[in-house]
């Protein structure tokens, strides 16, 4: 009989054909996915996920008898009161108790995803915008990076692993004598001259001995500067791998609950597509009123203000952390303003030169989201009047690319207007030729 | 009785490999003395939840090839699994030579023990000495071709695409419950035992001989019809439908011909476990409580050890009752142990009611050897209509109901008493053959002058007919192998003539490689 222990055997034995079970179902998968979008609080939208598809796309046929119809007997134990002959109406629905032998009435499949396959699936085939990639390769700064060993540099760079491992090949290449061997002559020499008898002439070979491993631990140094390595560092190119990204939003009397929670859900696509973009995001949430503000993040979703509009003002705010915290040279800067386009006639002007000459330069992407009532988007009559900040901005058309504006007025546009700002330039134009 | 053991095997829960051996020892002797098993060579796995996870999505075979199927199973056993709805099992035993165990390292030491005397040589025992699985698998060649079939099917993968491949296997797969030969084939006979046969048959006729015979009018000979030599040529009817793909499909290339042999060849390694699942479970129950009493008695185990045991024991036989909300059909743990236990109570003390229905083995005493035999050459089906007993039916109150097309109510037709008892356990019995639970479908004919078209039958018992969104998805996976249309009649008993008609054409091949 063998034991043998399976138990460090690489795992994700079945990894490949989870892999493959995913690919074949990965329509169903993907609308799960984005299905799921709608239910669940954007909050734990990056943790693992229980998703459900249907059945039918991934069935497995084969042939079997169909569950009902025919005639069919049961054996059941646990009789109480029936005798011959006693009958007792059909169970509805054919399922428990008496007919339970074909329990496969569950059209859904749930099933775990990790958080990796769930974004892959959430956000496939969408990338960011042409122009912050050119961005990412041309801003550089410089980095340092470690590489290698070298036997000369600043006490500081010493790698005390590398040195000590050399010293102790050393000693022992060249059979340096240890303490250990030092300490037990000493003790046989104590112990000799501690018994009576005549023991001095093996006392005397003791004591030549130890003097010559003494000499040679003399020769022989513990840690000799050939031992010695230092860390070697190498000046490498870094891109810029971080971004910040700044939600405006407008939260005036006028900006309802339901308007919030649309430009909630949009940041929230946002962070997360930057985070798998970015290796580091901030965010800046920026409120205003006829002022603005830096809050964090729950007093932006959570807390009313009252007051006018003027759209201008969150503009200068930004433009005033980025000097003071967000240098444009270090960070690629993202910019997504919700409002439900209210704004003060006068302050129109202010806002575009404002967006033009100083925020659309420095920003790598600027979103500008008009969110609406969730009933008729039609209130306005069949002629939808556009509001007075979409008229202003559209006058940003130079910008297209780098501006886009959107309306949205139900969640369920948020993805797809999400999809249709961020879709892979490729996909795009590969649609339009054909 | 052997001498008290000196102190036990293992103090408290934990195990080393040291005590595994331990125990394998101090089983293994048990089972010699109390029950004299004959068993494969053992070899004990240690493996982690996940590794059981992944054996269970392979069938639990310990190597298989890649399949998105799998991938499925895999998500749902972990799903199950951490929402807490099933537990793992303890362990999984594979049929091969040597018998493969795999314990799991979450086990306490009481139930490795428990596992050992289980599998290693409850199950061993059974897949050694079965005569399904004597006949049906090759416990020495499994692991091997197991092997070559994954390697085959990844090189198929190779060279002609993950794609090209997954469409032969999803159609394999939803005909794998039809790949499987049913009965052996007759060994072919050597020219000696065919002289013998002749002569017998002689001597017999010459014996029976009677001159009034010849007297008899004989009606016309039947001539073999076209259609009947085509039919022998082409080994038709035939129920093996993977079987005659391989031989007999017309677009196959050498390559599917082999995939399709694969699967059927794994389906018909599988086809005894189908059979004797009660027998099985129940043969390997009956072997860990007695082993486990018996180490008990001797010192082996500690009392606590012993109470470990029987708690965990008692939740694996426990069977709820048809109207308690928790009923699904028969635990086979259950079912098989309390008839093994109830053979040996025959055996050793029968009632008159024992000895009236179980004249050759009651009050023989031989316990041992009874189950033996039983495990040797029974199947779940033959095993319940030779052993439930009366007493059995009594004891858990069983009762039969019927459901007739046409009525509106089920019908209560037997319980347990004197005229119920028969009818019971053969309806019971009957739930395990598997002839009955199977649809049974043969290929008839095809029209090899014509459209080449493929024509099968269903031969439809009590009115229950196939199942039609599955039956229509598997026709197509057959057309696709088959290459031209296919049709399948549901013919119904006594009226022979088809019920009901379901066709299938060949999908748009594939676009190749080469022509892209």
């Amino acid at each position: 009989m063998y034991i043998i222990d399976r138990r460090l055997n690489p795992g994700g034995k079945s990894l490949v054909n989870r892999q493959r079970f995913l690919r074949r179902a990965k329509s169903l998968v993907q609308r799960a996915v984005r299905d799921s979008l709608k239910d669940r609080s954007i909050k734990d939208l990056e943790q693992e996920t229980e998703i459900s598809i249907q059945r039918e796309g991934i069935h497995e046929p084969r042939l079997h008898r169909s569950a009902t119809g025919g005639n069919r007997d049961y054996i059941l134990p646990g009789n109480k009161k029936y005798v011959e002959g006693d009958e007792l109406p059909r169970p509805s629905g054919g399922g428990d108790g008496t007919g339970g032998f074909n329990g496969d009435g569950d059209d859904e499949f749930r099933f775990a995803l990790t958080r990796e396959e769930f974004l892959d699936l959430f956000l496939d085939d969408l990338e960011l915008p042409e122009l912050a990639k050119k961005r990412l390769t041309t801003g550089e700064a410089q980095g340092l990076r470690q590489a290698g060993y070298m036997t000369s540099g600043s006490p500081a760079a010493l790698s005390i692993g590398r040195t000590m491992r050399n010293s102790l090949s050393r000693r022992i290449a060249l059979k340096r004598p240890g303490s250990a061997d030092m300490k037990r002559i000493e003790e046989e020499i104590q112990r000799l001259e501690a018994v009576d008898g005549d023991h001095d002439d093996e006392i005397a070979r003791l004591r030549e001995e130890w003097g010559q491993l003494d000499r040679r631990r003399k020769l022989i140094s513990y840690i000799d500067p050939i031992d010695l390595r230092y860390r070697r560092f190498e000046p490498t190119p870094k891109p810029i791998a971080q971004a910040v990204m700044f939600c405006l939003m407008d939260v005036s009397g006028s900006m309802t609950e339901h308007m919030k929670d649309l430009a909630k859900r949009f940041y929230a696509l946002l962070h997360l597509f930057l985070t798998r973009c970015y290796r580091h995001v901030d965010v800046v949430f920026i409120r205003h009123t006829d002022h603005a503000e830096e809050v964090d993040e729950n007093t932006f979703f959570y807390s009313r203000e009252t007051g006018g509009t003027l759209v201008s003002s969150a503009l200068e705010k930004m433009l005033a952390v980025v000097s003071d915290r967000y240098s444009p040279e270090d960070w690629n800067i993202y910019v997504a303003q919700a409002s439900d386009g209210d704004n003060m006639a006068s302050d129109n002007p202010k806002a575009i030169a404002l967006m033009k000459d100083r925020i659309l330069p420095i920003a790598q992407y600027v979103a500008y989201l008009e969110v609406g009532r969730e009933e008729d988007p039609m209130t306005d009559g069949p002629t939808l009047r556009a509001s007075d900040l979409w008229q202003a901005y559209d006058s940003l058309t130079d910008f297209k690319g780098r501006f886009v504006m959107r309306k949205i007025h139900h969640r369920r546009e948020i993805y797809p207007v999400f999809r249709e700002l961020f879709q892979r330039r490729g996909a795009g134009e590969r649609k339009q030729a054909s | 009785m052997m001498a008290k053991a000196e102190k036990p095997l293992f103090g408290g829960s934990d195990w080393n490999f040291e005590i595994i051996q331990r125990i394998y020892d101090t089983v293994e002797r048990v089972a010699a003395s109390e029950l004299a098993l004959d068993t494969y060579p053992n070899q004990l796995e240690v493996i982690t939840a996940e590794q059981m996870l992944d054996a269970y999505s392979s069938t639990g075979m310990p190597l298989l090839y890649k399949h998105w199927s799998f991938g499925k199973q895999f998500l749902i056993n972990e799903m199950m699994y951490r929402k807490g709805m099933s537990g793992l099992a303890y362990e999984l035993v594979i049929n091969s030579n040597p018998c493969i165990n795999y314990i799991m390292e979450e086990n306490s030491a009481t139930m490795q023990t428990l596992v050992i005397a289980h599998a290693a040589f409850g199950h061993n025992h059974f897949f050694k000495n079965n005569y399904l699985f004597k006949q049906w698998t090759d416990a020495d060649g499994i692991l091997d071709y197991l092997e070559f079939a994954k390697g085959y099917i990844g090189s198929c993968e190779e060279r002609y695409g993950q794609a090209e491949v997954e469409r032969v296997l999803d159609a394999a797969h939803a005909l794998m419950h039809q790949g499987v030969h049913r009965y052996p084939r007759a060994q072919a006979r050597d020219l000696k035992a065919e002289a013998q046969r002749k002569a017998e048959r002689h001597a017999h006729q010459e014996q029976i001989y009677n001159d009034l015979w010849r007297t008899l009018p004989r009606g016309k000979a039947r001539t073999p019809t076209a259609a009947d030599d085509r039919r022998q040529r082409l080994n038709l009817p035939q129920e093996n439908i993977l079987y005659f793909l391989e031989k007999s499909a017309p677009r196959l290339e050498p390559w599917q011909r082999e995939i399709l042999r694969i699967t059927r060849l794994i389906a018909q390694y599988f086809y005894p476990q189908t059979q004797t699942k009660v027998m099985n479970e129940g043969a390997a129950t009956y072997c860990h409580y007695r082993i486990m009493t018996a180490l008990h008695e001797q010192g082996h185990i500690t009392e606590g050890a012993f109470l470990e045991f029987l708690q965990s024991h008692t939740s694996v036989v426990n069977q709820p009752m048809f109207d308690s909300g928790r009923f699904s059909g028969f635990n086979p743990y259950w079912l098989g142990f309390n008839i093994m236990q109830d053979v040996a109570l025959i055996c050793t003390n029968p009632t008159e009611e024992d000895r009236q229905w179980f004249p050759e083995i009651a009050g023989g005493g031989d316990v041992e050897g009874t189950l033996k035999h039983i495990w040797a050459n029974y199947r779940d089906e033959s095993f319940i209509t030779q052993f439930l007993s009366p007493r059995l039916i009594r004891s858990w109150k069983m009762f039969k109901l019927s459901d007739r097309k046409g009525n509106a109510n089920l019908r209560v037709d037997a319980i347990h008493d004197e005229r119920g008892y028969r009818e019971i356990r053969r309806s019971l019995a009957r739930q395990y053959d598997i002839s009955w639970q199977e649809p049974d479908i043969q290929i008839v004919d095809v029209d090899m002058a014509g459209d080449r078209k493929l024509i099968l039958e269903h031969h439809v018992i009590n009115g229950a007919l196939l199942d039609e969104a599955d039956a229509d998805r598997v026709l197509r996976h057959l057309a696709d192998l088959w290459g031209y249309e296919v049709c399948l009649r549901e013919m119904d008993e006594g009226v022979g003539s088809a019920v009901k008609e379901h066709k299938a054409k060949p999908g748009p091949a594939p676009p190749r490689l080469a022509s892209a």
